[in-house]
């Protein structure tokens, strides 16, 4: 079972005010967290790869405990997510997948278990690569206002070796959103979609 | 004259790994950016007092920000920096009168001392644009160990009428430093140099 090798870790937290319309009275809080790690299926294929998503669950908890904690600590005030990750170019697209359970789990884990399917992407790219992590609402898929991404990176990461996983949260809509559709008020919450 | 902030973001970078040797405790930086209105855009205007109190507003917010973000107490900051990003419709001017005339007292009480020049560096950009902090020892600059820099970048800023100012603060120096001269535990920092 290959060891989690954490390299580095950043955060970014965006406090929106507004863009170029009325204010909401509380900003609207984005953030993200990634850890770069060494990716143990570099330079060459691996069939069984399943059993590094186990690896992989204590520092999916502890990114988003973190992220939770960076974002002011209360689950109840997060309502948007996503997930992404970026290969080495000496990986495979394949190893980022590996962060689909548990990046996921994660975040359900910390958020009191949310129903919707966190949104994700995933790529293999050269240090400085740039991901735009999708984001939806947590318990409802459909909820208009809540579509979002944010875009990240670190200059010096992926190294080829390397992968770099990240997990994403919000506070609320898009600052002014008004497309109409699906409200977060109107949603059943059961099904994960409306 | 106050800012008119339409967002601050704040990034937080660790390191634990480098060349395979592990970095105890992990190097860190703190970099806050705040996006602001550039009440002089499209226009000439010759006296830029108003954009020196902004920077003197930013120079606490954003310091005390990156603080918090480490988690630490003022006096345990080593390095700090200071960079502005003016879009297109500003000039490179207005960077100057954020960053130099008043930017530095406030941000040096966030960070306790501060004897050193806070480095500096400004450019015009847009959105999406890097921009690169420069870093050096807070009350001696020739510590050796602390010259680095700390890249940042919005997606959606500077836009063309709008101002990025970005402060940086550090708990460590660079992950493995051993090019010599003047170390952290040999630094008086009474003169800002030595």
């Amino acid at each position: 079972m290959p060891e989690v090798q954490i390299r580095k870790v950043a955060t970014q937290i965006e406090e929106i005010f507004h863009e170029f319309g009325p204010a909401p009275d509380t900003p609207l809080l984005r953030g993200v967290v990634l850890a770069v790690i060494a990716n143990p299926f570099a330079n060459g294929y691996v069939a069984d790869i399943q059993p590094f998503m186990e690896d992989l669950k204590p520092l999916g908890l502890s990114m988003a405990r973190r992220l939770l904690s960076d974002l002011g600590g209360d689950a109840a005030r997060i309502e948007g997510y996503g997930k992404g990750a970026i290969i080495g170019t000496a990986g495979e697209l394949e190893h980022g997948a590996l962060w689909h359970a548990p990046g996921g789990y994660s975040m359900r884990e910390v958020l009191g278990a949310p129903k919707a399917i966190v949104p994700s992407t995933k790529k293999v790219g050269r240090a400085g690569a740039r991901l735009d992590v999708p984001i939806t609402h947590v318990n409802a898929s459909y909820v208009r206002s809540h579509f979002d991404s944010i875009e990240v990176g670190l200059n010096d990461a992926p190294r080829a070796n390397e992968l770099c996983y990240i997990l994403a949260m919000t506070t609320g809509p898009r600052v002014h959103s008004r497309c109409g559709g699906l409200l977060a008020e109107d949603i059943t919450g059961e099904d994960g979609l409306r | 004259m106050s800012a008119e902030i339409r967002k601050i973001a704040v990034w937080v970078e660790e390191t634990h790994l480098e060349m395979n040797r592990t970095i105890a405790p992990p190097t860190r930086k703190a970099v806050a950016v705040a996006v602001i209105a550039n009440p002089f855009a499209g226009q000439y205007v010759e006296d830029l007092a108003p954009l020196m109190d902004i920077g003197a507003e930013l120079g606490a917010l954003l310091g005390e920000r990156c603080v918090k973000a480490l988690g630490i107490a003022p006096a345990q900051a080593e390095s700090y920096g200071k960079a502005a990003m003016v879009g297109e419709n500003g000039e490179l001017e207005h960077a100057a009168a954020i960053l130099h005339p008043k930017l530095g007292a406030p941000l040096r009480t966030a960070v306790e001392k501060g004897a050193a020049l806070v480095p500096s560096s400004k450019k015009m950009g847009g959105p999406g644009q890097d921009l690169d902090v420069p870093l050096g020892h807070k009350d001696a600059a020739y510590v050796r160990s602390h010259f680095d820099g700390v890249e940042v970048r919005l997606n959606d800023a500077p836009r063309p009428n709008e101002i990025m100012v970005a402060v940086a603060v550090t708990d460590s120096g660079r992950p493995l430093p051993r090019v010599g001269g003047l170390t952290h535990a040999d630094a008086t920092g009474k003169d800002g140099l030595r």
